[in-house]
């Protein structure tokens, strides 16, 4: 290739000598040599490949493009030489790209059309949810009546990997929320001698808000996104539509448990949470602030009433609800591919997120209302 | 291009799965520009042989060279090297569910060949239409497709990079008969104009008699036999007397001696 180029151009012979290898690796080399060769303005010339090495497909396609660019110039390719495989190659690929009558044009919608698409979307979104909150409701009651159909070994795994393997990451959170919010309060406290009042402060705190949300926010993250995910798999595998054909509804085999499983889990892991919370709390106050284990204990019970507490059990089941029914909805909407799995959990995980922050918040207007 | 030279050598194979001895000491070598199948019953290791060639999974002991390098101790710039030349259609296409069609095919163009936009962008409608695809298919994605246009788009991907070697792992299976047909003549089509290589593992037995050269039979371990069908069908094996002999196989044979009389 050193001492004669790839592409020539012979002008006494009128021929475009072509020699080396014609193939995908050395496309972009032929190309940048093809463009500073001079080639004539007029009359005919021809195409000389006896010299090709090696060709593909790829070669091919570039010396039917030379021959097309020539021709709508007005110079004819008049004749080929090429071996014979060559030349077979080359008939082929011109009858291919024959066929190539270029792509359909794809058209970009305007604003209006993109916002009325999404728009559209996101009511049928909600309009799916609401159906799947219909279907699930019929199928619970469906089981209320037919006890024989629940699922005791699929709701058992449920409550073992959503609760029981919870446990020490739940534990560990709440005491360290427990450690900061003492902290935090504690260095005011300090500043007006009020460093018992801590046990108020932080009972009410850590009982009414942070334990629940901590632990819902902490949970949508670790099951809510399982949920979508596994529901999301068995859909592109096709599980969905085999149980459908069975006789057996997803929702009795694989929502249900699901649902009620984290129903049952999330309030205990809520408690474990307000415990653990709390011990954070006391060892922060008694390192800090020097109240004694015995204080800390002797006063709970006196400031912190039994109500907060409850409310803040009694939060657990709703967050459940949206967390379980959320994570299952968008492990049933996956569409057909690897990326909807990884989109719709993220979409579990947020929404989750954002809903349980919308019910506390929701739930702190209505207990204010109601003076609890 | 000289056309008796060995592509693939293998030699001394063996490989265990499970614990289990999948092959033992398995000799194979595959020559430039034939079809090749590769057969045998279930767990014979079909699959692993391919896999094995095609450095996805690591055999126990033995040698595989593919172009003249060894792949088992490849480095990975050989290894490279060696990819560039050769595609494969996996037995369930392995399209990338999140690009269109015509994104899947310029996938191995865009990474491998330092070309231009445009370049690539025809090169791989060339390739969709070679495969025998309409262009409208060309900005879909896989899960819009029929099964047998997703078998064409993996093929299309296959053959991006125009490799001297072909992959095709089970490349019928699952198609309807006519489908499967019009698969097998667009193999033979592609194998005569690039001058391919083509490795197949299948079951089916009318593209064993209709597309390949020689057929490789894996059993116990070993290939009991390399040869074209014809041969192949009438040798003593018990194993291969069985595999061939039944009903559907004396079918195959049978439609496919009716067509060249």
């Amino acid at each position: 290739m050193t001492a004669k180029s790839v592409i020539h151009y012979d002008s006494n012979t009128r021929q475009l000598v072509l020699r080396g290898d014609w193939e995908v690796s050395n496309l972009s080399h032929l190309q940048s040599i093809l463009a500073i060769t001079s080639l004539p303005e007029t009359g005919d010339i021809s195409f000389n490949g006896e010299s090709i090495v090696k060709m593909d497909s790829a070669g091919a396609w570039l010396i039917l493009q030379l021959q097309n660019r020539l021709d709508q110039k007005g110079i004819r390719v008049q004749q080929f030489h090429f071996s014979e495989e060559a030349s077979k190659l080359i008939a082929i690929v011109n009858k291919k790209l024959a066929e190539n009558s270029g792509m359909p044009a794809v058209k970009k919608p305007s604003l209006f059309a993109i916002i009325g698409y999404n728009s559209v979307t996101q009511l049928n979104e909600l309009r799916n949810f609401l159906a799947f909150i219909g279907q699930l409701t019929y199928e619970a009651i469906r089981l209320v009546f037919h006890p024989s159909h629940w699922r005791w070994n699929s709701l058992s795994s449920v409550i073992y990997r959503t609760g029981f393997q919870g446990l020490p990451i739940i534990a560990l959170l709440s005491f360290l929320i427990g450690v900061v919010l003492t902290y935090q309060m504690g260095l005011q406290l300090r500043n007006y001698g009020a460093n018992i009042f801590i046990v108020d402060l932080l009972g009410l705190s850590v009982l009414r808000e942070f334990a629940p949300l901590i632990t819902a926010i902490m949970v949508s993250g670790r099951t809510g996104s399982a949920y979508t995910a596994s529901i999301g798999m068995m859909k592109l595998n096709q599980e969905i539509d085999a149980l459908n054909t069975m006789g057996v509804t997803p929702a009795e085999l694989l929502i249900i448990p699901r649902i009620i499983g984290l129903f049952i889990t999330l309030p205990l892991l809520t408690v474990w949470s307000d415990i653990f919370g709390v011990l954070g709390g006391m060892v922060m106050s008694n390192n800090m602030l020097g109240i004694s284990w015995y204080d800390f204990l002797h006063r709970f019970p006196q400031t912190v009433p039994l109500r907060s507490f409850i409310i803040g059990i009694g939060k657990a089941p709703i967050f459940a609800l949206l967390i379980a029914s959320i994570g299952c909805f968008q492990g049933i909407q996956v569409k057909n591919s690897a990326e909807s799995v990884g989109q719709n959990t993220t979409r579990s995980v947020v929404l989750a997120i954002f809903f349980i922050i919308v019910a506390d918040a929701i739930f702190s207007v209505i207990f204010s209302k109601m003076k609890l | 291009m000289t056309h008796d030279d060995t592509i693939i050598e293998i030699k001394d194979l063996t490989t265990k799965m499970g614990g289990a001895l999948v092959h033992k000491g398995l000799n194979l070598s595959i020559k430039r520009g034939e079809v090749l199948g590769i057969v045998g019953g279930s767990g014979t290791g079909k699959t692993t042989l391919m896999r094995e060639i095609l450095h996805l999974t690591k055999p126990v002991s033995g040698s595989i060279r593919v172009f003249g390098y060894e792949i088992t101790t490849a480095t990975p710039k050989v290894l490279l090297e060696i990819q560039k030349r050769w595609g494969v259609l996996f037995q369930s296409n392995a399209l990338f569910s999140s690009l269109t069609l015509l994104e899947n095919v310029m996938f191995p163009l865009k990474e491998h060949a330092h070309l231009s936009a445009n370049t690539v962008r025809d090169l791989a409608l060339l390739k969709i239409l070679m495969a025998g695809l309409p262009l409208d298919s060309a900005s879909k994605y896989p899960a819009e497709l029929s099964g047998g246009m997703q078998k064409r788009g993996g093929l299309a991907r296959a053959i991006a990079l125009d490799p001297e070697l072909l992959f095709l792992d089970e490349p019928t299976a699952g198609l309807d008969p006519n489908t499967a047909t019009g698969f097998d003549e667009l193999i033979l089509n592609l194998q005569s104009t690039m001058g391919l290589t083509i490795v197949m593992v299948t079951h089916d037995l009318d593209s064993l008699w209709k597309v390949t050269n020689r057929v490789a039979f894996l059993g116990d371990g070993a290939v009991l036999g390399v040869e074209h069908m014809s041969t192949l069908v009438k040798n003593p094996n018990p194993l291969i007397q069985e595999f061939f002999g039944g009903q559907r196989g004396r079918a195959a044979e049978q439609g496919y001696s009716d067509e060249n009389t």
